[in-house]
């Protein structure tokens, strides 16, 4: 065992996530103090504490990676990496709810401090070494958001919502932490470098460690909402108001994508041609529930869930290859899937006014004679969702499919390629329902200078990192390299 | 200079700048605007005419590395095959701008920024060496069409704007596949002229083929997979028909001589005997629908489809006769159908309907676009001394070699194109004046003068005198068939 020492040192690497938990402290007290014309100031402050947050994690740049409080704890490119963006998506979230908060008298202390919350637990599960810290991380970003969803307590949609999330969410963290244990008892270990070791020495195949990361991927798909683990997705993203929604769907993928990334990659990467196979199934189930319920739906938020689906679908394609490549490629999806939640969710956020929830299919229609600016920019969110180039999304899902077919799965590329056709019918609905009908309300767009600017600057950035992609793919193909 | 990339990104930003300052408020400002656009477009391309060396090798090369991990960079380049559609390309452009003047009048600005930044994507489609700029411009050019058949087009417009969509997106993910694939057998370049050098058995030959058979053939379009073609036409608004007919039909041929013939040379000699059958069908059968339509825009769509077997006919007969011809075919019928679709939209401007039994007598009442309108029927029937001529009769003397029964077969063309061709010219144009539109119908305008007399222009050139552009074109047509007729496995 290692010496418990408990110098400044040893703490620096998690400089950020401390720094956080006190900003969150203070801002939970502070809140209590300021009056209710000036709750503006705890979204402030929260905002300068994501965004302070993020600047610290840039710049406390550690070489290689660093593994602190005794073997709990990694810092490396990667977890910094995701951490920014984390942190990033959180405050672009936040921004783009303000205006749709505060007309719903939602933008309370509570909802705020969940948030934060919430991204310390992302960033613990980041950050994790060991199987402890990832259930800790886990647990604390999940608890968060029950609450975050529950938070509209005199809303029906949002209780049920709530309700199926934090049962269906214990039941996961169940069979994660049962799948855990038996791994424990078969490595006789919980660090994750430590696990990798005793895969490695005990040979392959060891029937207790697969008999446990049988539920370890089960717990994995259910975070994910990878099918057919998916069936909580729809009915929280619809029931959730759309900023909760925005704070289940975006950030936290980034952080499911770390959490897979430290399990399957690092302590299990032995274990790779048994994970490999259950993966297939989740990608070919994923992609097919995804797509082909989406087309059904005439609901935006419902739709979206479902294309969520679909795009795990594609970043489990991304892991399942098992290569570098696969993962840079995956870790490149993930950045980019974000934006596009963001941009996408951000619309709705953009549309609804005071009382009235812009959610349906419907509510998009004729946007362009209503603005023209935001039709065409909800054309590239939707063109970059559906895989079209010049976008983002578009290379993105080169990336996989390149890494898949490195990796020998031929038939699943070409599986994944057709439903991509499928997928581009219900977000091609959506330009059509923009450009081709006529407007049914002529109501001005006229939300805060935030939600705007926020808005356009994720649909231009899914437009230039589909023409600037280098830099990005490099950051994550680095990351990666150097977390292996 | 870097001319390529000049024609590939001065349309685009004209058209983000008439997408920035249109408004249907001034019109005219956004017009004029567009007009300078697509002029300049025009003009940066006339250098590759004049710059052009008649060799085979690739020219006005331009190699930027882009995404250094896959080894994707930015790199154009032209040689014979691809060059002229580029200026068939910015010419078109040029037409369709000048044609929607007092046509379109609702969302004007994004209207002509539609079709300028498509000429762009269009330029790079034909200016890429590299198979992943190549498939992103392919790509990108959908979202500019879907929504000029979706937002301009007809009653039914919707409907064809997805079912165009959908049919060239399957198409050209598979396509996508492929080109990884060759990725990884050429360990790591995306460059098409390295894919055309690869080695690969029968198997994989085929299986590409098919793939991006799928992709070129919706885009051609060969029967069956051409229904797509007649929804999206009739639903089109005049430029978007000029567009469609005139050039991204050709790139489906251009695609089947960039990439198909010297990346799998043979599964394309396996498939021949396939690929004319379906040009066959084409020609034949398609003709006889034509003779049969009542609309005159589908029923110019179902001729494009027609002579477009042609194109696929003369590039899988594999001498250098029926190559010529298909370029050439190609190239004559950009002109030829655009001419015919302008016609159209000309009539249709003043009547509002397509209908052929709307009409009757025009020529009584128009006497100037009659003698247009029968002078682009003779070249779509392919009269000598026009266009049309050139490419069919090239590819039928290239075709006798081969089998006198496809020449037979390929000759019938003559007759079916002539007859629903002249057919619809006799009841549209002739006659005595069949109702009351057609008796207060007045003849063309300046505007429209211009672009008719410049097509006519373009269309009597080429038939009276097509060496010119044989000349560009040869050195390109041998090194593709010499590349074809070496093995690969």
């Amino acid at each position: 065992m290692t010496q418990a020492t408990f110098s400044l040192a040893t703490m620096a690497p998690a400089m950020p996530e401390i720094a956080l938990l006190a900003m969150v402290s203070i801002l939970l007290v502070a809140d209590l103090f300021f009056k209710e014309h000036e709750r503006h100031l705890t979204y402030l402050l929260a905002l300068v504490a994501l965004v302070g947050t993020a600047i610290l994690c840039a710049t406390t740049v550690g070489s290689g990676s660093i593994v602190t409080f005794q073997g709990m704890f990694v810092s490396d490119l990667m977890s910094q990496v995701l951490k920014v963006a984390t942190l990033l998506t959180v405050a672009a979230t936040l921004v783009l709810s303000r205006s749709y908060l505060e007309l719903r008298g939602m933008l309370t202390g509570e909802f705020l401090c969940l948030a934060l919350f919430g991204t310390l637990g992302m960033m613990v599960m980041i950050s994790a070494h060991h199987f402890l810290t990832l259930f800790l991380g886990l647990e604390l970003m999940a608890l968060s958001q029950y609450a975050m969803v529950a938070l509209q307590r005199d809303s029906v949609r949002a209780t049920e919502a709530a309700m199926k999330y934090f049962v269906l969410g214990a039941l996961s963290s169940g069979l994660l932490l049962y799948g855990l244990s038996m791994i424990y008892g078969g490595t006789g270990s919980l660090e994750l470098s430590r696990v990798a070791q005793s895969i490695e020495q005990g040979g392959t195949r060891n029937t207790l460690a697969l008999f446990g990361l049988v539920f370890v991927v089960a717990g994995i798909a259910f975070k994910l909402g990878a099918a057919p683990f998916h069936m909580w997705i729809p009915d929280v993203y619809h029931g959730a108001a759309t900023p909760a929604t925005l704070i289940v769907g975006a950030a936290p993928k980034l952080a499911a994508f770390g959490f897979i990334m430290r399990l399957l990659a690092t302590g299990l990467q032995g274990l790779s041609s048994d994970w490999q196979p259950m993966l297939v199934i989740l990608t070919v189930a994923s992609l097919a529930v995804g797509n082909i319920i989406a087309i059904a739906q005439a609901n935006l938020k419902r739709m979206l869930a479902y294309s969520t689906i679909s795009h795990m679908g594609f970043l489990t394609l991304g892991i399942l290859a098992g290569t570098e490549t696969g993962y840079s490629a995956a870790f490149f999806y993930v950045i980019v899937y974000t934006l596009m939640t963001l941009g996408s969710f951000g619309m709705i956020l953009l549309l609804s006014r005071a009382g009235f929830e812009a959610e349906d299919l419907d509510d998009f229609r004729g946007l362009n004679q209503r603005s023209k600016w935001y039709a065409f920019m909800m054309l590239i969110l939707m063109f970059s969702l559906a895989g079209l180039p010049p976008a983002a999304g578009f290379l993105a899902k080169l990336f996989v499919l390149q890494a898949a077919l490195d990796a020998g799965y031929t038939w699943l590329v070409v599986y994944a390629v057709l439903l991509s056709v499928v997928g581009a019918f219900y977000y091609l609905r959506i330009v059509r329902l923009m450009y081709m009908e006529s407007a049914v309300s002529e109501v001005t767009i006229d939300p805060r200078a935030g939600t705007r600017w926020m808005l356009s600057a994720t649909a231009i950035a899914t437009l230039v990192l589909g023409l600037v992609p280098a830099p990005l793919l490099d950051l994550c193909a680095r990351a990666i390299t150097a977390s292996m | 200079m870097a001319w390529l990339s000049l024609a590939i990104w001065v349309p685009i930003a004209s058209g983000i700048a008439v997408l920035l300052i249109g408004s249907d408020r001034d019109p005219a400002a956004t017009r004029w605007s567009a007009l300078a656009g697509s002029l300049a477009g025009l003009a940066v391309c006339i250098p590759l005419w004049t710059g052009f060396q008649h060799t085979a090798a690739m020219q006005f090369v331009e190699n930027v590395p882009w995404i250094a991990r896959f080894n994707v960079s930015y790199h154009l380049g032209v040689d014979g095959i691809s060059m002229p559609f580029i200026l068939l390309n910015s010419f078109m452009t040029l037409l369709v701008v000048i044609a929607h003047w007092e046509v379109v009048t609702e969302k004007v600005g994004q209207y002509l920024a539609a079709f300028l930044i498509m000429s762009g994507l269009i330029n790079g489609v034909f200016a890429s060496l590299d198979a992943i700029v190549f498939y992103i411009f392919f790509e990108a050019m959908l979202i500019p069409m879907f929504l000029i058949i979706g937002v301009w087009g007809g009653p039914n417009r919707v409907y064809a704007a997805v079912k165009f969509f959908l049919y060239t997106l399957l198409g050209s993910l598979l396509m996508l596949a492929a080109f990884i694939y060759l990725y990884q057998q050429t360990n790591g370049s995306f460059e098409i002229l390295d894919f055309q050098k690869v080695p690969l058995s029968m198997t994989a030959q085929v299986l590409i083929f098919l793939a991006m058979f799928m992709s070129f053939a919706v885009k051609v379009p060969m029967w069956p997979v051409h229904t797509w073609l007649p929804d999206a036409h009739v639903e089109a608004p005049t430029g978007g028909s000029v567009i469609l007919a005139a050039i991204t039909l050709k790139i489906g041929g251009y695609g089947f001589a960039r990439f198909n013939l010297p990346i799998a040379p043979d599964a394309s000699h396996l498939l021949a005997g396939f690929m004319i059958t379906l040009s066959l069908i084409a020609v034949v059968y398609i003709g006889l629908v034509a003779l049969v339509q009542a609309d005159m825009k589908k029923l110019i769509a179902y001729s494009s489809i027609s002579h477009m077997g042609f194109v696929t006919l003369g590039l899988f007969i594999f001498n250098g006769e029926g190559a010529l011809g298909a370029l050439m075919q190609m190239i004559s019928h950009g002109f030829v159908s655009a001419a015919m679709f302008l016609c159209v939209g000309v009539l249709y401007d003043r009547v509002h309907s397509r209908q052929i039994s709307d009409y009757g007598g025009v020529a009584n009442t128009m006497p100037v676009f009659a003698a247009f309108f029968v002078l682009f029927a003779m070249a779509n029937c392919g009269l000598p001394g026009t266009s049309g001529f050139v490419g069919e009769f090239t590819v039928i003397l290239g075709t006798l070699k081969v089998s006198w029964w496809y020449a037979f077969l390929a000759a019938t063309t003559l007759i079916f194109g002539a007859a629903y061709t002249l057919w619809m010219v006799k009841r549209v144009v002739y006659g005595a004046v069949a109702n009351d539109h057609v008796a207060k119908l007045s003849d063309i305008g300046k505007r429209e003068a211009v672009f008719l007399v410049l097509l006519a222009v373009a269309v009597m050139a080429m038939g009276i005198y097509p060496k010119p552009l044989s000349d560009v074109m040869n050195p390109s047509i041998q090194e593709l068939l010499r590349h074809v007729a070496q093995p690969k496995i």
